[in-house]
């Protein structure tokens, strides 16, 4: 088999769409977590800040899903038919709910009637929380196995999706965005409605670290299996180890205000959780719950290696690009918002 | 057909053919820009300032739904088309992906400056962004389109495995890009782009010229656009022509059927319009006699393979649907030809602003582009049946397995409300922006034009 740097080319998008996919929990992570935040501020003023304070950057945020989502077309194209086949109906309205989000970004400020506003107002908070719990529960859904018979075609029905294992899984990602989403806009804003994103930060992080103490209760005992690996390679505990320090750690700046540690530390966290995630895969990327010869693993699934071999070029040409024009663009748009004539 | 199949087909084809409403809009208007903004850093005129703002707030609605719909897409090929997925991943996958690292984060994170950065950066960095966004418009345009000539005339792969184990493999990257039509298509796709864009710049001034508003403001416009739309339109039957070639070579089938032509080796007529009936496989029509045959071989006896040389279950079976959209657009190409070059050569002898009946004629103009855009795919992608993959893999053997026909019609009807609304909407915005017109007024301090801004920078001119 082929390798790069002595790791095989199946290893390396493993690894890549993991990054890619953390990288999006990262990024789309607070601006879906600021517009699940978006009914708490009653103020026109108020919405209209924290709606600009994403507003240069979502869309580009949002491309890493569609390179992450692409990235597992091309390396792993059963997996992506399979997944993506198997939960048909989750995924439609995924992609409404995504529809939504942007066309309401898009259209609030361009009326000034009240209900126009409110109406488009209250579409970006719904579509925003439920693409975070879609997100979770296919999340969930994939911690635990999903149902496929041996030749890899999906058995399950659509209410499997939605048990409670999942279901919690869901509100701990929701949770997270909210918090990473939270400390974002207090770096965006001042005043009075800095004052309320503390308040708002506060309660978010208990509830996330609540929702954090729960989720990992149960999966260490409803989801053994994401266990094993570190029951072989101890070392791997400083994955686990570090998430719950970085989790304390947030607490710690949230006290201390200091919110853009805080917001690197959900970061982290996001990544971190991923990392668990991945080692509990590894080398599979769909677990069958129903039949153990379903699982399907990243060399079944994966692309020739001819193909693997000239994407990872183009990544390695392609990614510093992209990192280079959003730190731009972040850049650009340093420091606290203020409306203009060609804000939202 | 199963039912799957014929929900999954409807729905793709409505899904993608909504998108397909925006991303030429956007590449043409993007072009528009360029030159818009361009003009404005080289003469220092405030009005092309005005200008390039108001087509950017355009563009940003446009582009907005342009993005919003086409992640439908990417996400349908695992959702309803999950065997054809795994068949041409190997090959497909690989264009969606760096259609995302290179283009999709180069547009969405420059779209980002271009229209909220005119107060953050200098009018240099501005205009560099416009430039980076027009050019990742036409990136974005370029993977997918090899992707789609790839499944019209593979090339560079291999298949391995059997049944539904079966799969492309890539064995050489550059011949599977530069497939027989990549080029052909790209560049057509392309300057269709270029049309839809400049002809909507074409109708808005018109109208604006008719109504006496933001005369100035609107002959400057419509200049610009008659330009792009005069070379495009001579740009797009030159390659058009080439398209229709490749097609003869590759896929005889469709070329069947975009004529019209059923026996199995006869000289073929080409029509200038005309109604097919497939079961008495007669044409009803005005014909050139032998003009197909001309226009492939030059020379108007020589035969053509019609569609009773190929066996039937790989015939395309919507032969006269096939023929009006192709047909329809060949006929909006010749009108959009005639337009341009009527108003050049008024514009040279300085009459056209005057030429009132003519401006009323550009106001509903830029449907042609549009329906031209829309027929063209029509004709490649039905002719193209029963083939997903031409020769390869049929349509009916690419649907996912796991998915029923209750749920396929659910997403279907959502999207058919949603597509609906969202175009409402798009239209009465559209509407709005256009009725409110450029701003005239940048002057006040904070929001003062960067040519206010920064006098040295024009002193030069
Ligand atoms: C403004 C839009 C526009 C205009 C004016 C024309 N076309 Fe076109 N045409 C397209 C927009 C388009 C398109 C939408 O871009 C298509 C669909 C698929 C493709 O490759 O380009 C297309 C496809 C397409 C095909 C099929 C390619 C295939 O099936 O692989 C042929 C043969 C032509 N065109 C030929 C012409 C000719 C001879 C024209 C005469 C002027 C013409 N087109 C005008
Ligand atoms: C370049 C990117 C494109 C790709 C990769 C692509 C691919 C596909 C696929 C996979 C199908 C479904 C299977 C089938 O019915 O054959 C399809 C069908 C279809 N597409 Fe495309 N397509 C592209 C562009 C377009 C555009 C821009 C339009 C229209 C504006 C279009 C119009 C259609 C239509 C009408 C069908 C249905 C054909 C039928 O079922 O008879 N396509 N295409
Ligand atoms: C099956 C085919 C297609 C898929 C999967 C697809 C996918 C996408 C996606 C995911 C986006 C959003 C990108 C963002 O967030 O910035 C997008 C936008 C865009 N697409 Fe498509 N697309 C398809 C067909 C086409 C075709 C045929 C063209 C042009 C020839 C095209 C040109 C564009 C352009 C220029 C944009 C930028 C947004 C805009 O200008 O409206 N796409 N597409």
């Amino acid at each position: 088999m082929d390798t790069v740097l002595g790791i095989d080319l199946p290893t390396w998008w493993f690894l890549l769409i993991g990054a890619l996919i953390s990288g999006y929990g990262i990024l789309d992570g607070f601006d879906l977590g600021a517009g699940a935040l978006h009914l708490f501020f009653r103020k026109e003023q108020s919405r209209r800040i924290v709606l600009n304070a994403i507003g240069p950057v979502w869309d580009g945020n949002e491309v890493w899903l569609i390179i992450g989502a692409g990235a597992l077309f091309a390396a792993f194209p059963l997996v992506y038919g399979t997944i993506l086949s198997a939960f048909y109906l989750p995924f439609m309205i995924l992609l409404v709910a995504i529809i939504f989000r942007a066309i309401s970004i898009e259209f609030r400020s361009k009326e000034p009637m009240a209900w126009w506003r409110t109406f488009w107002d209250v579409s970006y908070c719904l579509s925003s929380t439920l693409i975070s719990l879609l997100f979770g529960l296919v999340l969930g859904n994939l911690i635990q196995g999903i149902p496929l018979d041996k030749d890899h075609q999906f058995v399950g029905r659509l209410r499997d999706f939605f048990n409670p294992y999942a279901l919690l899984i869901a509100v701990t990602v929701l949770s997270l965005f909210m918090l990473h989403g939270a400390m974002y806009l207090a770096m965006k804003t001042e005043d009075r409605l800095y004052a309320k994103m503390t308040v708002l930060i506060n309660q978010t992080s208990k509830f996330f670290i609540l929702c954090f103490i729960t989720a990992s209760m149960a999966t260490l005992i409803y989801v053994p299996h994401m266990e094993a690996i570190f029951h072989k390679h101890p070392v791997l505990f400083v994955f686990p180890v570090t998430a719950v320090l970085i989790v304390l750690n947030i607490r710690r700046m949230v006290e201390q205000r200091r919110y853009l540690r805080g917001f690197i530390s959900s970061g982290v966290t996001t990544a971190l959780l991923m990392v668990l995630f991945a080692l509990g895969l590894y080398p599979n990327l769909v677990l069958s719950r129903t039949h153990p010869e379903g699982h399907i693993s990243i060399y079944e699934a994966a692309s020739t290696d001819q193909s693997l071999r000239t994407m990872l070029l183009f990544a390695a040409i392609g990614m510093p690009l992209v990192l280079t024009y959003t730190v731009f663009v972040f850049w650009t748009f340093r420091g606290k918002v203020k409306l203009e004539e060609t804000s939202y | 057909m199963d039912n799957v199949e014929i929900l999954s087909r409807i729905q793709f084809a409505f899904t993608i053919a909504f998108h397909y409403i925006y991303p030429p809009l956007s590449i043409g208007l993007g072009v528009c820009l360029v030159i818009m903004e361009g003009l404005f850093l080289k003469t220092g005129n405030v009005v092309y300032e005005e200008l390039t703002r108001f087509w950017v707030k355009i563009f940003a609605l446009i582009f907005g739904i342009g993005v919003a719909t086409g992640i439908v897409m990417e996400f349908e090929f695992g959702t309803n088309w999950a065997v054809y997925s795994r068949y041409v991943g190997d090959i497909f996958g690989s264009a969606l992906a760096a259609e995302g690292i290179f283009a999709f984060a180069l547009e969405s994170g420059f779209l980002g400056i271009l229209i909220f950065g005119w107060n953050r950066v200098s009018p240099r960095v501005h205009f560099l962004s416009t430039v980076l966004v027009a050019l990742g418009s036409m990136f974005s345009a370029l993977w997918i389109v090899v992707a789609n000539s790839w499944q019209q005339t593979p090339a560079g792969y291999r298949i391995e495995g059997e049944g539904l184990k079966a799969r492309a493999v890539v064995t050489n990257f550059w011949d599977m890009v530069f497939n027989p039509s990549s080029v052909e298509r790209y560049s057509h796709v392309l300057i269709g782009a270029f049309l839809a864009g400049a002809f909507l710049v074409l109708s808005v001034s018109a109208w604006y010229i008719l109504k006496g508003r933001f005369e100035d403001h609107s002959r400057k416009a419509f200049r610009i656009a008659l330009w792009v739309a005069a070379v495009a339109s001579l740009g797009q039957l030159f390659t058009g022509h080439q398209s229709a070639e490749v097609v003869t070579k590759y896929q005889p089938a469709k070329l069947a059927a975009m004529e019209g032509h059923f026996e199995k080796s006869a000289p073929a007529d080409a029509w200038l319009f005309g109604w097919v009936d497939a079961e008495k496989q007669e044409v009803k029509g005005l014909k050139i006699p032998g003009g197909l045959s001309f226009l492939v071989h030059q020379d108007f006896t020589k035969p053509i393979p019609g569609l009773n040389s190929i066996p039937p279950e790989n015939r395309p079976t919507a032969v006269n649907f096939v023929f009006q959209t192709y047909h329809l657009m060949v006929m909006i190409g010749m009108t959009l030809i005639g337009l341009s070059w009527l108003a050049l050569f008024l514009l040279y002898r300085k009459k056209l602003f005057q030429t009132r009946w003519l401006m009323a004629v550009f106001v509903p103009s830029v449907l042609l582009p549009q329906i031209a855009n829309q027929v063209g795919w029509y004709t490649a992608e039905v002719g193209r049946q029963p083939w997903v993959v031409y020769g390869h893999l049929r349509t009916s053997d690419a649907l996912s397995q796991a998915v029923r026909a209750e749920h396929v019609l659910i997403s279907l009807l959502l999207f058919t409300f949603i597509y609906v609304v969202l175009f409402g909407l798009f239209l009465y915005l559209l509407n709005k922006k256009i009725q409110h017109g450029p701003d005239t007024d940048l002057m006040t301090d904070e929001n003062a034009p960067f040519s206010k801004r920064n006098p040295d920078l024009f002193e030069i001119h």
